[in-house]
């Protein structure tokens, strides 16, 4: 099959040489789904009635492949499959280890109710301009970020996701999204830059892009290579994309201009690359790294989540305040990283969980309270209970996820990373989470009061009245959809906390992983 | 820019650059070349036939949307990293075989295939984007 | 060899950061250019400069013959200039269709989506 020549050499030294078994292809399926979907749906681009459809088929497939990768990785351990048959490290290798296959299962799950969503949102000039082919480009890259065993691999996702939230954030090229996407480019074109100038230096230093090679290399190494400025460049590349404070300014600048649906996508999906990547490089690759940069790391996290809940505060647009609420969650997660115990990292990764559902549906309330209150400002929202009981019931189920209280999911990862602060003895974290749970709860209250409790303020003398666009029992069904899982876990958290625990312990205990890339222990 | 030189001599110049740029992909098989830069020069040639002869002409050249041209090639591509699964190899693996045709032996490979598509989906996707700034030039 | 394009990337680097510091977005983007070739030239750097004769496989033979020089940094980089190259095209356009749209490049006058002078959420009601 190599070719007539391969008679003559052994090829079993460059190549390898069993047959792959179909159930391994689940690697790659994640990845492999969405770009022949969103292949399809470009060149098919005038069929613009069945784009919504066969995305929504493509997206059900995403998530199927997604929880059965899930179930595989959490019964028998990462699983690995190297591409074109050359040995790792040579090849690029996907590998799926629990933390990235419950990171990509929730994306796939977030994006398909997105979706749904997007029936009613994106009209027939969105359609035309190609929102469906760049939501599951998209999705390509968000699902190959979180699945690839290879670090310039993992650039290459980034980029793919990040030209694609280029379209999606210029859809409608109206002047505020122009505006925003500027901004959004070009300092998420710094940050991957910064990414890439990281990634150089490590290939100076390890001779290897395959994170499998790095992290049984990193201790031979620790003694002369230049470990510490790798992993601070990772910190600070990756918290650029996480939208850590002090570089975290092109998150309000452009989160609020898209459509909701998108709005949506990208306050839950794009900042959790960044730290799904964080957790990647730091606890996996840079252990001991991490741990001499565990106080700036705290710090980082404090100021993130206290500076985003206190700029919730001060916003009057409901979704310029989500979007503090998405960086003020980031900060939540950051804590588990810098604590970098088993229980402060599986708290961020249940964070992360229970933060892509909440924050996709944050956006999408928004998007309905519009509908029903005809505008975005709390100076003009009033009187919503009376308008629909229904989504008031959700908004508050949501008020309670968001700042992390009982019955929602919000509590447990804030418990668990609690827990771990207070083990690790630094209670200024802790009471960091703390506070920032209850100034939280205090911007999300004061949403909920203004927008649903107050009566309709008369605004000029007249009544904002609602704009409707499309079906609103559909929207209300959507934030159902997200509802349900979001009390669920909040009921029922030990399979969640489970999953995460296991996912923490394969970051800190990296064997099985480096096994499932060089099975043989060779390469 | 629209000399009568330059728009006479555009169709015969952009017609030689696509059959080179068909070269340079093919090329890359073996020897330097390939799809990304054999796809370029397919590209600047479309943007020279639009400097000249204005953007609709070009797309009616092309027949097909630009961004249609990049999905096909990019499913191309998809496509022939998939055929390993048949093979029991895992993803992206090259696959070869040769075919007689008119008396020569032919090799194919899954490589070419996805090297087409990496040419496809870098004239479709390049090409949009030089004639949307060409066309804010017309304007 | 190494020291040379050590500094030539140091140079890069502070010519591109310097333009990036700039206000306008033109500038910027032409920062953001030398920013990313700095990148290329030190990855190029990264993988070790050599004379050794380029890695390709003689006719007939299945291993190369001699030592090689590592092909693998110039893949990234050409990895790295694709993917620069396409941001840049849209860079391009979209500062264009900012230029258009807003009617200047200075970025502190660039307040569309966060405008100046916005009025602080009810305090009661």
């Amino acid at each position: 099959m190599a070719g007539e020549v391969s008679g003559m050499t052994d090829i079993s030294g460059a190549m390898i040489t069993a047959p792959v078994a179909a159930a391994d292809w689940l690697v790659i399926a994640p990845v492999v789904v969405p770009l022949v979907f969103g292949a399809l749906l470009l060149m098919f681009r005038h069929e613009m009635r069945w784009h919504g459809i066969v995305a929504m088929i493509g997206l059900a497939i995403l998530v199927g492949v997604d929880a059965a990768l899930l179930k595989r990785v959490l019964a028998e351990g990462p699983l690995a499959m190297t591409m074109g048959r050359w040995l790792p490290p040579f090849g690029i290798s996907f590998t799926a280890d629990a933390l990235g296959a419950v990171f990509a299962l929730t994306a796939g799950v977030v994006a398909l109710i997105c979706a749904v969503f997007s029936f009613r949102d994106i009209g027939v000039s969105g359609r035309r301009y190609g929102f469906y082919p760049f939501l599951m480009l998209m999705m390509a890259g968000v699902s190959g970020a979180f699945l690839t065993g290879d670090i310039f691999n993992l650039y290459v996702w980034f980029e793919v996701f990040v030209i694609a939230s280029f379209g999606l954030l210029i859809l409608g090229s109206e002047k505020a999204q122009i505006d925003g996407a500027t901004k959004y480019a070009i300092l998420n074109l710094v940050g991957t830059t910064l990414f890439l100038i990281a990634t150089a230096y490590l290939y100076g230093t390890f001779g290897t892009l395959n994170m499998a090679d790095i992290a049984r290399k990193a201790d031979g190494l620790r003694g002369t290579g230049p470990l510490m400025t790798l992993a601070t460049l990772y910190l600070l590349a990756f918290g650029m994309k996480a939208a850590a404070f002090p570089v975290n300014f092109w998150l309000p600048a452009s989160y609020h201009t898209p459509r909701i649906v998108i709005a949506a996508l990208f306050g839950a999906l794009l900042t959790k690359i960044g730290v799904y990547a964080l957790l990647r490089t730091l606890v996996m690759l840079f252990p001991v790294e991490r741990g001499i940069l565990a106080e700036t790391i705290g710090w980082v996290a404090a100021a993130t989540m206290i500076l985003g809940v206190l700029g919730a505060l001060a916003q009057a647009d409901t979704r310029r305040a989500f979007g503090f609420l998405v960086i003020s969650s980031v900060g939540v997660m950051l804590a588990g990283l810098a604590l970098g115990s088993e229980t402060g990292l599986s708290g961020t990764i249940f964070y992360a969980v229970h933060s892509m559902l909440t924050m996709g549906a944050l956006y999408m309330l928004a998007g309905m309270m519009r509908e029903f209150g005809g505008s975005f400002s709390l100076h003009e929202l009033g009187g919503l209970y009376r308008l629909s009981p229904l989504l008031t019931a959700i908004a508050f189920l949501l008020v309670l996820a968001a700042a992390g209280l009982p019955p929602a999911s919000g509590l447990w990862p804030k418990i668990l990373l609690v827990k771990a602060a207070l083990e690790a003895s630094a209670w200024w974290l802790a009471g960091a989470i703390l506070l920032t749970g209850f100034l939280t709860t205090i911007a999300m209250g004061r949403i909920f009061l203004l927008a649903f409790w107050r009566d309709a303020p008369a605004v000029d003398g007249r009544h904002v009245t609602a704009a409707a666009t499309g079906s609103r029992s559909l929207g209300q069904g959507v934030l159902i959809a997200f509802a349900v899982p979001i009390l669920l876990i909040g009921i029922v958290p030990e399979p969640v906390i489970r999953i995460a625990a296991q996912a923490a312990h394969g970051l800190l205990e990296s064997a099985p992983y480096i096994q499932a890339v060089f099975p043989a222990g060779g390469g | 820019m629209r000399t009568l030189i330059f728009r006479t001599a555009a169709p015969y110049l952009s017609s030689l650059m696509l059959l080179f740029s068909v070269f340079v992909l093919l090329r890359g098989h073996n020897e330097p070349g390939g799809g990304f830069i054999g796809g370029l020069i397919a590209v600047s040639a479309f943007a020279i036939l639009g400097i000249a002869h204005g953007v609709p002409a070009v797309r009616r050249a092309m027949y097909f949307h630009p961004m249609a041209v990049s999905g096909f090639g990019l499913l191309l591509s998809a496509l022939s990293g998939l055929l390993s699964f048949v093979y029991e190899v895992p993803f992206l693996t090259g696959i070869w075989t040769s075919v007689h045709l008119l008396g020569m032996e032919v090799d194919f490979s899954t490589v070419m295939f996805f090297d087409i598509g990496v040419y496809l989906v870098v004239v479709g996707s390049i090409t949009s984007i030089a004639l949307a700034l060409e066309e804010r030039e017309d304007n | 060899m190494e020291p040379v394009f050590a500094a030539l990337v140091g140079l890069f680097f502070a010519v591109g950061i310097y333009l990036m510091l700039s206000k306008h977005v033109v500038r910027i983007l032409l920062g953001v250019v030398i920013f990313g070739n700095a990148v290329n030239l030190l990855i190029f750097t990264a993988g070790r400069i050599l004379r050794e004769v380029a890695a390709i496989i003689p006719e007939g033979a299945d291993t190369p013959v001699g030592p090689i020089s590592n092909p693998l940094p110039q893949a990234l980089i050409l990895t790295a200039i694709v993917i620069s190259f396409s941001f840049f095209a849209f860079l391009l356009v979209l500062a264009y269709r900012a230029y258009q749209e807003i009617g200047t490049d200075d970025t502190d006058g660039m307040r569309v989506a966060e405008p100046a002078g916005e009025p602080l959420p009810p305090i009661g009601y």
